[in-house]
This record gives C-alpha cells, structure tokens and sequence, in this order.
C-alpha cells in the first residue's frame, strides 16, 4: 500500500543524497503539504458557514494540528530519520488537502449541493464524535460475526478440500454435492436460513461459513489433487506413513493454493456478512447502514463505510501477512 | 563423517538384489504396452551395478520396481532373499530431479527420511554428518529455490544418505548437471560409495559414466527392455577416462546399442 509513492523516485539516482541517505525524494513536498493543510484549517475556521454545521471549530484545529504535525515531521527528519518517511505520502497529503478544501467550500461554505445527500466534511466529523459508540458496537458485531462463520467455513472447507483431494472414496460421495450447492450464492439460502435456524445469529454465521467454505475447499481440493507425485514417491521410499504424506507432503504443498481460496471466501463473506446485517441481524455496520438510511443520516452512512472499508482492508492485510510468514520460501510472492 | 565411516567398515552395508523373469508394462489408450520382458539380474553386496541403455527403454521402471513403488506384473524381485513388496527405507531412491521440498529448508529436507520413521529427535547429527558428506553444511538454512542445480543433487543425496541405506537406487541422478558439475559428482559417487560399502543400482543412458563408476555394467535393448550383455568392469579406482582398457569397452558397449559406426 504504501509503495505508490516510492516507485516513482526510486528509479532515479539523487545526485546530492550522500550514500545510506534514503530520505524519500518527495520530502520537500511535505513543507507544501503542511502549508497547504493550515491554509485549510484557517479557511474552514474562518469563512463563515452557509450551511447549518456543528464542529466546525472542530474541523479546522484538526486540520490545523495537522499541518503543523508536517511541518514538525519534515523538521525533525534531520534528526530523526524515521520521521523523512512521512515524506512518501506528502503527494497524497497535498491533493487531500485540495480535495478537502473544494468539499468544505460547495457544501458548507456556498451550500452549493443538496442536503442531506452530500453532507459537509463537519458533519463526517460530526458521525465520529456523536455517534462513536454506536459505531464502535457495531464495529466489534459485524467482526464477530465475521470471525465465527469464518473460522468455521474456513475450517470445513479446508477439510473436505483435503480429503476430496486424498481420497477417491470421500470425492464418490461429496463431489456431486459440492458440485451442485458450491455455486450457489450463499446469500439465496437467506430466507431459509433464518426460518431454520432459532437465532438470526447463527443463521448468519452458518451463511458466512458457507460462503467462506466452498472457494477454500475448491482451492484446498486442487491443491491437494495436484501436488507431484514425485513427492510422494520421495516420502514413500523414505518410510513415510500414509498420515506423513497427508501432513507432511500434501498439506504444505498444498498451501499456496489454501490461501488463494481464504483469499477469496474471505471476499465472499463481507458481501454475505453486509446482507444478512441488512435483512435480518439487528446488529453490525450493515445493519448501521441500513438504519441510518432509514433516518436520511447520510453523514452517518458514508462515515460506516469507512470503518467498513478499514475493517475490510486491515482483515486482507491480516490474511496476507500471515501468509507471508508462513509461505516465506514461496518466490515471487505479490505484496499487499 | 569420521563416525558414519568408521561404522561401515565394522558390518559391510550392502545387500544382494536379484531380479528374475520379470514382466512389467502399462495399459496407454487401452492397448498393453510391455516394458520389461524376462529380466533377470544378480548383483552382489556392495556392488555397483550400472543399468545402461536407451532413453525410454525401461531402465527406470525397473528401478521403480526394486525401489518397491511399483509391483511387476510376472517374475520376482528379491532384496538379500527377501521378496520386495513395498518401499522400504533400507532401499533408498535419488531421481533425475532432486524433488527437493520447495516448503523445508536443506537442513529439513535432508531430515525427512529420519522424521518420516519418528528417529530424528535421537539422531539430529546424522542429518549434520550427510549435509556435511556432501559439502552443504553452510547451506543447511537454504531454501531449494536458493540453490543450484548440483547442490540441489547433493542435497538429494544427502537425504538418502541419511537413512543409511543398504540399497542405493540412482534414477539417472547426474542427468540433468552440466557437464563439469557432473565430473565432480561421478568423484563424489564413487567416494562415497566405497567409504560406505552400499550396493548401487544406476540407471544411465552415458556410457562413459556407466564405465567410469561401476563394476558392472548391464546393457539393455530398446523397449521392450531386455538384457542384452552384462560387462564386467576390472579396473581400480580412481578410473580414468583414456585407460585403453575402458576405451575397448566403450567401444563394446557403444556396438551393443547399435551405435559403433557413429564414432
């Protein structure tokens, strides 16, 4: 994520940089990006507001604060080495500055776009510092929920992946199974799951493991299914039991693959967990969705979109940092 | 190192291997396609028998089947009078690929035999002592992908070794080395070979290498693979690749796979 920035200079040689000096290029910037953040903050602090806003005193010492924070940074690079790295995201501090700065003059200063549709960069504060615990509840349910169905797909998945993949008796009976279930979007089981099942929790939770569980038993199956058979030719001349070739032989090399399929059923489970949030849980960023729809509250939706886009992004970043450790003597892996 | 030798001489390592009638073949497109026929051989403890002939002949098949990856179809197989049924780590195969696992370190891929048994807690050294046999021990942390095609080999090599095997059964093992690297490691085969007292089975397609390590070597026809002369190789060790004696028999051998008026 944070190599946007880096590509760019990085193929340069600086002339002036003494050697081991790997203060980005774009430091510079920085000086351009604190100003342009205090220009923001006295333009929010003291352009009177045409829209009706709170925190708007609140906007401007934020914006403030922050501006003098770059220029702090790029200061104290000098001494502190690894302060110059804030360097890297000076381009992207300058056009959110403009960016913010046009959002807060069409809607709160001119109120040029119709309220409440494009609320003002006030009242996306606002949704954080009024509404923070509703959020943060919501927030720890949507991950809860989240975190059990997909453990649990994950887990199934994982098994009838291995031993679709191992034994030819296991593929007879659950492939045709697999076959015909497994495309189903787990979402078209909804209405019945919640009649089934006695708690909207649960049925959600056995609908985010099934969403979760067909891509990692796919991926796990055809793993196991292609790993060489020079391997397990290797092992068995070695003495290997049949439990050593499943443990030792096709799960590790099988691995790659599994995470491909966590990969991918961890995608399908946000849309399943944001849906079955919407049309039944009472609890969870989906359901804050749809309840701050219901009262027109934009601000408040596009402020849990947010935390949802985090949410999302910090569990991919998760998935892909475990996966690094463990598959370490993979080349070439892709860097999330 | 020191250890591992100075067991060998007390018990001699090798074990006799006897091949008689066998049959094997594949069913390809519904049709049988045979691939061994009547194949009968004796080679002796501690002998280094090599199994000469033409690309796709069989030659490794009949490895595959003393090795105990496979059953033949007729005929017997027998280890020290014993008749082969399965793998067995007293029997230990090196491929033409080292097959190294992506996922272990050198270290770890040499440990798989010990492992795989449940002996590697009491006997970490042996690992230490084989990667150290064959020149590896700096690269004990290595991943495969870090290494070169030769040291891939010798850490195949060492994984066999490791088992202490009374069988060494080499698939074309320095097939795909280029051609100074595989000097080096037809030394290596010998050296070790004699330090430890296995009995080798190789199967080759070089003749020069064949003539080179073994005492034996056993020339077989196109498929159907069946034996066509076994030659006696006389000559002590160190060999050298301009001795008259192994011209003679390159030429030999060079006849019996129809190649003599090439060269």
């Amino acid at each position: 994520m944070t190599a946007i920035a880096e590509a760019g200079p990085a193929d340069r040689p600086g002339p002036l940089l003494a050697d081991g000096d790997r203060r980005p290029h774009s430091l510079g910037l920085l000086v351009v990006a604190g100003f342009l953040w205090l220009a923001l903050a006295g333009l929010v602090l003291l352009w009177p507001d045409a829209q009706e806003v709170e925190r708007t005193r609140l906007l401007g010492v934020l914006a403030g604060v922050f501006g003098i924070a770059q220029l702090a940074a790029w200061g104290g690079s000098r001494l502190l080495t690894p302060l110059a790295r804030a360097g890297h995201f000076a381009p992207w501090l300058i056009v959110l500055a403009l960016w913010l700065a046009i959002w807060e003059i069409v809607t709160a200063k001119l109120d040029l776009l119709p309220l409440p549709f494009f609320p003002s960069p006030q009242a996306f504060v606002e949704v954080y510092t009024d509404d923070w615990r509703k959020l943060g509840d919501s927030l720890l349910a949507s991950l809860w929920l989240l975190l059990r169905g997909f453990v649990v797909g994950a887990a199934v998945g994982f098994s009838v992946g291995v031993a679709l993949g191992w034994s030819r008796r296991v593929g007879y009976w659950i492939h045709p199974v697999m076959r015909l279930v497994g495309p189903l979007p787990a979402t078209a089981w909804l209405p019945l799951a919640f009649f089934i099942f006695p708690t909207s929790a649960s049925a959600s939770t056995f609908l985010i493991a099934l969403a979760t569980a067909f891509p990692v038993t796919v991926l796990t199956w055809s793993g196991v299914a292609g790993v060489q058979a020079a391997y397990y030719d290797v092992a068995r001349t070695l003495g290997a039991s049949q439990r050593f070739l499943v443990f030792k032989v096709a799960i590790p090399a099988a691995l790659p693959h599994v995470f491909v399929g966590l990969f991918m059923g961890l995608g399908s489970s946000f849309a399943v967990l944001v849906v079955a949030e919407m049309l039944g849980v009472k609890s969870g960023l989906g359901w804050y969705l749809q309840w701050a729809q219901g009262w027109a509250a934009y601000a408040n939706m596009y402020g849990a979109l947010l935390v949802m886009a985090l949410m999302c992004s910090t569990l991919i970043t998760v998935l892909f940092k475990l996966r690094d450790r463990l598959l370490a003597w993979q080349k070439g892996l892709v860097k999330w | 190192m020191v250890a591992l030798a100075r067991k060998t001489e007390v018990e001699p390592a090798g074990v006799s291997v006897s091949a008689r009638g066998v049959d094997h073949g594949f069913v390809l497109h519904g049709d049988y396609l045979p691939v061994l026929q009547d194949v009968s051989f004796e080679a002796g403890p501690g002998e280094f028998v090599a199994l000469l002939g033409p690309s796709g002949c069989g030659k490794s098949t009949l490895l595959r089947l003393v090795a105990g990856l496979d059953r033949p179809r007729a005929g017997s197989l027998t280890v020290d009078g014993a008749e082969v049924t399965g793998p067995d780590p007293s029997r230990v195969v090196v491929f033409q690929d080292p097959t190294l696992y992506p996922w272990r370190t050198v270290w770890r891929n040499a440990a798989l035999g010990l492992e795989a048994r449940g002996l590697l807690k009491q006997n970490r050294g042996r690992v230490d002592d084989a990667l150290a046999l064959v020149g590896l021990q700096e690269f004990a942390e290595a991943y495969p992908h870090q290494l070169s095609g030769g040291m891939a080999q010798r850490a195949s090599l060492a994984r066999a070794l490791v088992n202490d095997p009374k069988l060494l059964i080499l698939d074309e093992p320095l097939g795909k080395l280029d051609s100074l690297t595989r000097l080096t490691m037809q030394g290596e085969l010998t050296r070790l070979w004699q330090q430890r007292g296995f009995t080798v089975l190789m199967v080759t397609h070089d003749v020069e290498e064949a003539l080179l390590l073994a005492n034996r070597v056993i020339v077989f026809s196109d498929r159907p693979a069946r034996i066509h002369a076994d030659l006696a190789v006389d000559l002590p060790f160190p060999r050298h690749r301009d001795h008259p004696e192994l011209l003679r028999l390159r030429r030999e051998a060079l006849g019996l796979l129809g190649l003599a008026r090439d060269w």
